[in-house]
């Protein structure tokens, strides 16, 4: 075996760049992905690495096909987020980059659950540095309940496994399920719950709405690639079949649309896409099916991608302009040709146009859904399918390159850039045109699916082209709703005002009361002070002060010798 | 820029054009229509053979989710520095 373990060359990649400067590290940051899925197709199914530790047996890499389609995925995405950063002079983020994305790859290859939880709680510590590298204010805070939350995902993670290692004296991560009896049930839905939290569930979800708009242009490309389909796996291969997860799923697809619609921050608008696009992913595990779960995974394969490329063009977008919002842009295909292109291609593959990615892997699902007889998760997800055209096919590129001509005059981002796009833009033309010979030849399950019949075709077009018209219809009327400048409010609502609030409130009637019962104190201790002076006379009015020290002493000495006295006979008394 | 004033002239800046793309648009939609009533696709669900399914379906479900959004902006909607006061 000539392979290494599989997250190592991203890990020295990660490594070199705190060193390496200029011209060789940037060569040695492009060469490690690569270096790397080169070193996953050497590599044989299998436990690569066992271990024993404290009495129970760890397998820190394990390779079966669904671990290796994601790694194969990490490295390509690796691979483009890392062109598109080149020309960033922040060896921060280079370094938190490659080591999120080993983090990452380390993750997926992980054969037990205290391995996994390992790389679960460095995706987190790597990532928030990418939030941080922003430097302003909104991100430092955003970039800090990030971290909280992840770090919380990790510790529901572990309790949930420890309570496993008791029950089942095995860490081995491998089909988990909620049908458990007593402790082992609260186990499993912790992890559930750890999964859930970076798989953006809702109300769960804000973390993700809250920090990648906040991070870097670069920084978000890597952000969006990594966390939530690394969670994905792990549902894919912990909670296969589970129902709820339909329903869970069902629900991501469709209320993130709404607030997609109103957003003004445009990569907000694509954050909230992601947890659409995930909702897909976890209908199709709920499902489970060998058709769906293939499903599950292709789309999470071109979710990278073609989320990948959409998020880069609003990234240039930001870093040629400085801004992002839909109420500032406008008009600029004139000045930057190109890009708008390369959005127009991620655009056209999230809607699922045919011939682009997000076609077949969209309608593997949907198929699933229809022949496992869940009706109203079908008509949903159709309609999220619908919304997703269009708030992230047209809303996105028509707001920031076309509508009203906001006066901004650009140029093209770095070729850097452009190229780490036109790769993401071309992938995802050759995965829609030609998917069985690329990333429908890795899926992990037994199954054959042919997306392009007349059929498909047909209906989808059509499903989007109207669409298409009622924005057009709808923009026409003038019933569209414009871009504002403007939070929404969400469920953070309840973590960055609501608690917050009633923490300050009890605290301030804590302190109020604290503050009202020292004064009295105060008083009550002046009170007395002053009752035992007389202010006439000029002498305190106790008895005792009224005595010379010698003879208050005196006193004393004669109460304590009774004193004394009474307990020497106390003995014989009783 | 020395080419700024030949650039302000974008395609899209000119509204014959603009109707011009629409109308080719508009006809798109009316075949995709047509095609539904000449081509016979496979019918997976119940709802699938009422004609034109997926165009009515695309059509109300984004006009409805334009309409719900719209109403939502006003309980769910503040200033831009909300957090950050």
């Amino acid at each position: 075996m000539n392979s290494v373990i599989p997250f190592l060359p991203l890990l020295l990649g990660a490594l070199a760049a705190i060193v390496l400067r200029g011209w060789l590290r940037n060569l040695i940051m492009i060469v490690a992905p690569i270096l790397g899925a080169i070193n996953l197709m050497g590599m044989e199914h299998g436990v690569f690495w066992s271990l024993e530790f404290m009495g129970y047996a760890l397998e820190p890499v394990k390779v079966d096909k669904l671990s290796l389609m994601f790694g194969y995925l990490f490295h390509l995405a690796s691979l483009i987020a890392v062109i598109y950063a080149l020309h960033v002079k922040d060896t921060v983020q280079h370094v938190a980059g490659l080591a999120y994305a080993a983090s990452a790859v380390g993750a997926v290859f992980a054969g037990d659950l205290l391995t996994l939880f390992i790389f679960w709680e460095l995706l987190a510590l790597t990532s928030v540095f990418l939030i941080w590298a922003r430097r302003t204010d909104r991100a430092y805070s955003s970039g800090i309940r990030y971290l909280i939350i992840q770090v919380l995902s990790g510790v529901l993670l572990l309790v949930g496994l420890l309570i496993f290692a008791q029950v089942n004296n095995s860490l081995l991560f491998t089909q988990i399920g909620l049908q458990h009896e007593g402790i082992a049930q609260v186990g499993a839905w912790l992890i559930f719950f750890a999964f859930g939290i970076k798989c953006a569930f809702p109300f769960m979800h804000n973390w993700l709405t809250d920090s990648y708009p906040e991070a870097t242009p670069s920084g978000t490309i890597f952000l969006a690639s990594f966390t939530t389909k690394v969670a994905v796996y792990a549902f894919a291969r912990g909670y296969p079949g589970e129902e709820i997860l339909v329903w869970i799923g069902v629900t991501m697809a469709c209320f993130p649309i709404f607030f997609a619609v109103i957003e003004n921050d445009l990569r907000r608008v694509l954050a909230y896409s992601l947890i659409n696009q995930i909702g897909f992913m976890i209908v199709g595990i709920g499902i489970g099916t060998a058709l769906a779960l293939n499903g599950a995974v292709a789309h999470a394969f071109n979710d990278v991608i073609f989320k990948g490329l959409l998020m880069m063009t609003m990234g240039s977008v930001l870093h040629m302009t400085g801004k992002i919002n839909g109420s500032e842009l406008g008009g600029l295909y004139k000045s930057m040709p190109k890009t708008t292109v390369l959005c127009i291609v991620g655009a056209a593959s999230i809607s699922a146009f045919p011939l682009f990615s997000g076609f077949v892997s969209k309608s593997m699902i949907m198929a699933a859904a229809v022949s496992e007889g869940y009706d109203v998760v079908w008509l949903l997800l159709l309609f999220a399918a619908a919304g997703v055209f269009h708030h992230a096919g047209i809303k996105i590129p028509y707001f920031a390159f076309f509508a009203h001509d906001s006066g901004i005059r650009t140029t093209e981002p770095p070729k850097n850039m452009l190229i780490a796009m036109t790769i993401a833009a071309i992938a995802c033309v050759v995965l829609g045109t030609f998917p069985a010979q690329t990333v429908y030849a890795l899926l992990p399950w037994e199954h054959s699916y042919q997306p392009y019949d007349v059929t498909h075709v047909l209906t989808q077009l059509q499903l989007l082209f109207f669409s298409a018209l009622a924005f057009v219809w709808l923009n026409l009327r003038n019933m569209y709703p414009p871009e504002l400048p403007s939070t929404n409010l969400d469920a953070d609502w309840l973590y960055r005002r609501l608690a917050p609030a009633i923490v300050k409130r009890v605290a301030s009637t804590t302190y109020n009361a604290y503050v009202g019962f020292e004064k009295s104190v105060a008083i009550s201790i002046k009170q007395m002070v002053q009752g035992s002076y007389d202010a006439e006379s000029g002498k305190p009015k106790g008895y005792f002060a009224r005595l010379w020290p010698t003879e208050t002493m005196v006193v004393w000495v004669a109460v304590l010798l009774a004193i004394y006295l009474i307990f020497y006979y106390l003995p014989d008394l009783l | 820029m020395s080419d700024k004033h030949h650039s302000d002239d974008g395609w899209f800046d000119k509204p014959e054009n603009v109707k011009k793309m629409l109308k080719v648009f508009y006809v798109v939609c009316a075949l995709l229509v047509l095609v539904d009533f000449i081509v016979h696709r496979h019918i997976y669900h119940d709802w699938e053979s009422i004609p034109a399914f997926y165009a009515i379906y695309g059509f109300i479900g984004c006009v409805v989710l334009v309409l719900i959004a719209t109403e939502m902006r006003k309980f769910l909607m503040r200033g831009e520095d909300y957090y950050d006061e």
